[in-house]
């Protein structure tokens, strides 16, 4: 009997699994929709920060002409972080966490940089990769991509 | 029609009015003895159930639908802002209720012996309950339960290890959307309401296989001996209807002088400042401004957990039981821990938020020594010392030291959820409740 229990117990969990499994693959595709173009070169200014991707990441030209693609959630809990022109730095509403526009960590309580998506430049065009997330321990000048 | 009368009479004595023995314990239906906090659980639980199987009709369970379907459910359908009011509010009420019944049946002695089982029924119940709650948050899908959801999700993440794979498998990707709708909805109208049907049932036959509610003379003893009984009905029956009409009219007042709120639709990108988790887990979002996560998130509602569960399990000086606060020394030490938790967490706060920083004890340490272990280990030396403090000084049995100490925590934590519900402002720095 109690082996028989035990089956059905296994059968009920395995079929309760397979019901949650499916569905997580069918959205995924709608996580990100790809590759997204986000313009010539030549719109970004050094120092600039633009919002993309209905605010889903910044795309960041920084001083030296690299560019970064810097995810908007903050990687304290998770609120979009705006971007404040002014005193150059991304400052999160929720628990006061701050970036500079490397999206590296000004203030605690975030406990790493803000997450990049890859970015290539093809014949003058920035792209970006919203498919991806990158984590990162701390902003090194190598993630910065250039033309 | 005589002989279907008293089929009819029968059939009424024999079911509903079983579920009650015929006579109780004049000492046991006092209300001051319970508070009805029990029952008013039950009442509200019903008044959930009624109401949300009417919204269900309603509701679509979809990012792009939700809030429209809430919105016009309140405009269009007759008495729609009502029904959705009475379920916001009796949800509200119901988590402070069975938090108070908790602490009733742990003031009065009510877990030991043949009861402890009861007791882990009860947390189980809770739990349910607080996940009702959570997953109830989501589902108008306005900014306040966008944000709060994905601050909740978040510090979820945030535990070491199993975190992230549990926060994915909850919200069911990357960020909060259909997935995440589809899994609170089945959870919601589900799962949780199965789950509470049952073990609500369970908790009530405890109650009645350990001979009612709690008694001085040990909960072994067989009450209907030693205390004078009146008849159920009508006197147990009589109160029990005033509670319940009370309780009733009060959260229909509310729900027609406040209905439910309903903001605007959720927007991904906008955070709103400040951004909270609901109300019931902003003490644990308070312990996180001041704890790293691994110990704010983790450890110490491990902790929690752990001394919960393992209360009617630990040794006592004998079965203490029935009276409030088990002695009149119980009793005092009670009042001196809750005012403790009243001086000492406030001033802690205060503490770590003006002079220690968010830097920590030690600014070069890791965060998680710095801001964890070192502040973590001064607490608990606190807490054992208050503990140490209560037997040798007071001289109090175990039952009273115990009682004393889990005061201490209670009140600890509620002045923590208070902090968090009135006392943060934007950007979550402290600010007077008219401040904000």
């Amino acid at each position: 009997m109690r082996v028989l229990g035990g089956v059905a117990i296994l059968q009920a969990g395995w079929i309760a699994v397979s019901a949650l499994v499916p569905r997580k693959r069918t959205t995924q595709p709608t996580d990100g929709p790809g590759v997204m173009i986000a313009g010539p070169l030549e719109r970004f200014e050094p120092g600039s920060v633009t919002a993309f991707g209905d605010g889903r990441f910044y795309l960041a030209r920084l001083e030296d002409g690299g560019f970064l693609a810097v995810h908007r959630k903050c990687t304290h809990l998770g609120c979009s972080v705006p971007w404040i022109a002014d005193e150059q730095r991304f400052a999160c509403p929720c628990h006061a966490s701050a970036f500079d526009i490397h999206g590296d960590v000004i203030n605690a309580p975030a406990p790493r940089p803000l997450d990049l998506f890859p970015v290539t430049i093809e014949n003058g065009i920035v792209k970006v990769d919203t498919g991806r997330l990158i984590r990162r321990k701390t902003f090194e000048p190598s993630q910065a991509v250039r033309a | 029609m005589p002989e279907n009368n008293t089929n009819n009479q029968r059939f009424r004595s024999s079911l509903i009015l079983h579920l009650r023995p015929m006579l109780v314990p004049a000492r046991a239906i006092r209300f001051t003895h319970t508070f009805g906090l029990g029952g008013m659980a039950l009442v509200l639980v019903l008044l959930l159930m009624f109401t949300g199987i009417l919204m269900m009709f309603a509701y679509e369970p979809s990012p792009e639908r939700a809030w429209q379907s809430i919105s016009s459910f309140q405009q269009d359908v007759l008495f729609g802002r009502l029904i959705r009011g009475v379920h916001h509010w009796s949800a509200n009420l119901l988590i402070p209720v069975a938090l108070l019944h908790l602490l009733r049946v742990f003031l009065t002695g009510g877990f030991h012996g043949r009861r402890s089982s009861n007791w882990l029924i009860g947390l189980a119940t809770l739990f349910f309950i607080l996940l009702s709650g959570f997953t109830g948050y989501l589902l108008p899908w306005d900014q306040t339960a966008y944000w709060a959801i994905t601050i909740c999700t978040e510090m979820l993440g945030l535990v070491p290890g199993i975190g992230p794979g549990l926060q994915q498998a909850i919200v069911g990707g990357s960020e909060i959307g259909s997935a995440t709708v589809i899994n609170f909805y089945a959870l919601h109208v589900a799962v949780t309401p199965m789950a509470l049907i049952v073990l609500m049932n369970w908790h009530f036959w405890k109650i009645r296989m350990a001979g009612g509610v709690v008694l001085p003379g040990g909960p072994t003893d067989d009450p209907r001996n030693a205390y004078r009984s009146v008849p159920f009905k009508p006197d147990l029956l009589l109160k029990e209807a005033v509670v319940t009409v009370v309780l009733i009219a009060l959260v229909l007042v509310i729900a027609i002088v406040y209905g439910a709120p309903l903001g605007e639709p959720a927007n991904p990108g906008i955070s709103p400042n400040p951004a909270k988790a609901p109300w019931y887990f902003l003490g644990f979002q308070e312990l996180l401004i001041h704890f790293d996560a691994t110990f704010a998130i983790l450890v110490v509602p491990l902790f929690v957990a752990v001394a919960l569960v393992s209360i009617p399990f630990l040794s006592y000086d004998g079965e203490i039981a029935g009276d409030w606060f088990l002695t009149p020394k119980g009793r005092r030490l009670a009042i001196v821990a809750a005012i403790t938790a009243l001086i000492v967490v406030p001033l802690g706060v205060l503490i770590d938020e003006r002079v220690i920083g968010p830097g920590g004890w030690l600014p070069g340490a890791a965060p998680l020594i710095s801001n964890g272990l070192i502040p973590f280990a001064f607490v608990l030396a606190g807490v054992t010392g208050f503990y140490v403090l209560i037997r040798k000084y007071f001289a109090a049995n175990r039952n009273e030291a115990v009682q004393s100490l889990f005061v201490l925590l209670f009140v600890a934590f509620a002045v923590l959820t208070a902090t968090g519900v009135w006392f943060r402002g934007a950007g979550m720095t402290l600010v007077w409740p008219w401040q904000m």
